[in-house]
């Protein structure tokens, strides 16, 4: 067991972690940390290595070279004591269909040891708080995605883990169940839990996430808070102008110094530069000097969407 | 010497694999392949050998007992892991601090208690309903559960390859188990077997279990006692070992 001081508030830390499937390399020499508290999101395209990264994490696959430690275990050399701390919602919610939905949290529960009191009262908690208590006595086929989605979440937090991984776990919900679910993270990591998510909504990621890490190619791209990666991407700041009536030649507009490029929704024009305060005042004089009005004008940052495009390779890194 | 943690991790272990045996019972016993593999089977090969043939119905009991004990205990390792995998439920189990030994070792449970459950009717039957006699009720007792966990332990072996659908597997053990049925002792006593089958009978784990329930009725042994049960246990350490290795070189494959 690894007992160092350091790496007590380090809830997760990944040293070099790569697996290989054949010739292909699905996550390839990634580091990063998870602090004590932290909702850290995992953002890739498909294929990009975060299920692997989240499954070499979790005990499912071993890692073929690099460490992983989670509560001051090594996920190789004391895999179990690691999964101890740890509980995990998968993408596609694999409850026992036959079992009805109280015998799934009851039977999680036993298999990481909960005793028979607390499993019970956190059993009817957890299903009151995720609005399950009236399927209780339900077989778990009969519930919806969303549905099954939350009994996922009943089962994974009955174990009472100190980590919880989630793997796209609000995708291709119904809005009430991604919004509770949502919900329920964001209070049990108010209480202390971390929580290592993946998703493809920048949304939730930008709304939740203490920081986020990205992943494409089976590399981390880019860690950060989503407020410093918006930052970060300059050339993605852009100045937001709409004006009343007529607007000015689009070649005047490309002409101001610094903008990099301009873009026309509607009447909604968009000049992208790296210093959209300057612009902004160039856009307000060539505005004057032209006779013209300004409705709205706007300075930017880049969404975490634009950032994961320019760091994924598809927004013209 | 084992330390206050380690006693700690086997009892968690333990009881791991025993939550286990209560999943496999709520969810597999019943299943249509359990049922059709594992009960029907024989009550079929027990009709296809004694109809038509003369042959006192007490005579056969032992086979049936045997026959039975084979084809249940060994029914639900092949069924559990791939049904688990095509539910992608078998990832819940592998992420859960449990090892993957005694998640099997769970399933080995399974088997046995369900072999030696369903081992128990043609027992009760060929008592109420032909002449056999029971010689030896303890030796019976005996070899029943030491066969059903040597079977049950072949049938999570079996278990062990990755399949796209869990029909594969049923059919990967039946490939196994039904050529060992006929060279076991099970029909004819492996006394009266062609010299080749007598020479393969001793690799099959089912042929100590059938001489020693034949000895349990009243037959003279084929084989000593101490050397079927002997043979029972280290073909159930084998097969357990084998299936620890398998398992977890086939466990990320198909996922």
């Amino acid at each position: 067991m690894i007992d160092k001081a350091s790496e007590i508030e380090s809830v997760i830390r990944v040293n070099n972690l790569s697996r290989k499937f054949g010739n292909f390399t699905a996550v390839d020499n990634i580091d990063f940390q998870v602090d004590r508290g932290e909702i850290f999101g995992f953002l890739g395209p498909n294929g990009a290595g975060k299920t692997t990264t989240i499954r070499m994490l979790t005990g499912i696959i071993e890692p073929t070279s690099g460490s992983a430690i989670i509560q001051g275990h090594d996920i190789r050399k004391e895999s179990i004591l690691s999964r101890e701390h740890i509980a995990v919602v998968p993408e596609q919610a694999n409850v026992y269909l036959d079992l009805s939905v109280w015998r799934n949290l009851m039977l999680m529960a036993e298999l990481y040891g909960v005793p028979r009191d607390r499993r019970i009262n956190e059993g009817e908690r957890l299903l009151d708080a995720l609005g399950l208590m009236n399927k209780k006595d339900s077989k778990a086929r009969e519930l919806s995605k969303g549905l099954k989605q939350r009994l996922m979440l009943c089962a994974a937090l009955v174990t009472d883990p100190e980590v919880l991984f989630l793997d796209e776990p609000t995708s291709g919900l119904d809005v009430q169940s991604a919004r509770l679910i949502r919900k329920i993270v964001t209070e049990l990591n108010d209480d202390g839990l971390t929580v290592f998510i993946t998703t493809h909504n920048m949304i939730e990621a930008g709304d939740i996430c203490s920081r986020v890490a990205i992943i494409n190619k089976g590399r981390i791209a880019a860690i950060d808070t989503p407020g410093n990666l918006r930052s970060m991407v300059r050339k993605h700041h852009y100045v937001e102008a709409v004006f009343r009536e007529q607007a000015p030649p689009l070649k005047k507009l490309e002409a101001i110094p610094d903008v990099t490029g301009v873009e026309c929704d509607k009447e909604v024009f968009r000049l992208y530069t790296e210093t959209p305060g300057s612009v902004a005042t160039m856009l307000v004089i060539l505005t004057l000097d032209l006779g013209l009005e300004l409705e709205q004008l706007n300075t930017r940052k880049p969404s975490l969407e634009d950032v994961f495009l320019y760091y994924t390779g598809e927004g013209g890194k | 010497m084992s330390t206050h943690s380690d006693r700690i991790i086997w009892r968690r272990q333990l009881h791991g694999s025993l939550v286990i045996l209560k999943k496999n019972v709520l969810l597999y016993y019943l299943k249509p392949p359990v049922l059709i593999f594992g009960v029907l089977f024989p009550v079929f090969f027990f009709l296809a050998f004694k109809m038509g043939r003369h042959i006192s119905t007490g005579a056969v009991v032992p086979g049936m007992v045997a026959m039975a004990l084979w084809f249940t205990a060994s029914a639900i390792g092949p069924l559990v892991t791939p049904w688990e995998r095509n539910a992608k439920t078998y990832e819940r189990l592998i992420s859960s601090p449990i090892s993957l030994c005694s998640i099997l070792a769970g399933d080995v449970l399974s088997g046995f208690a369900f072999g030696c459950a369903i081992s128990v009717i043609p027992v009760i039957l060929g008592l109420l309903l032909t002449n056999a006699e029971i010689a030896n009720v303890p030796l019976l007792i005996g070899v029943i559960l030491a066969g059903a966990l040597s079977f049950s332990s072949l049938g999570v072996l079996l278990s062990a390859p990755p399949a796209a659908s869990p029909s594969n597997i049923m059919l990967l053990s039946n490939l196994v188990r039904l050529p060992l049925l006929f060279v076991s002792g099970i029909f004819v006593p492996i006394s009266q077997m062609p010299a080749w089958a007598g020479w393969i009978a001793p690799l099959s784990p089912l042929s100590y279990a059938s001489a020693l329930i034949r000895t349990s009725y009243g037959s003279v042994p084929y084989f000593p006692v101490w050397l079927c049960f002997l043979m029972l246990f280290i073909f159930t350490a084998v097969l357990f070992a084998a299936s620890c290795r398998f398992h977890r070189m086939y466990r990320a494959k198909g996922l």
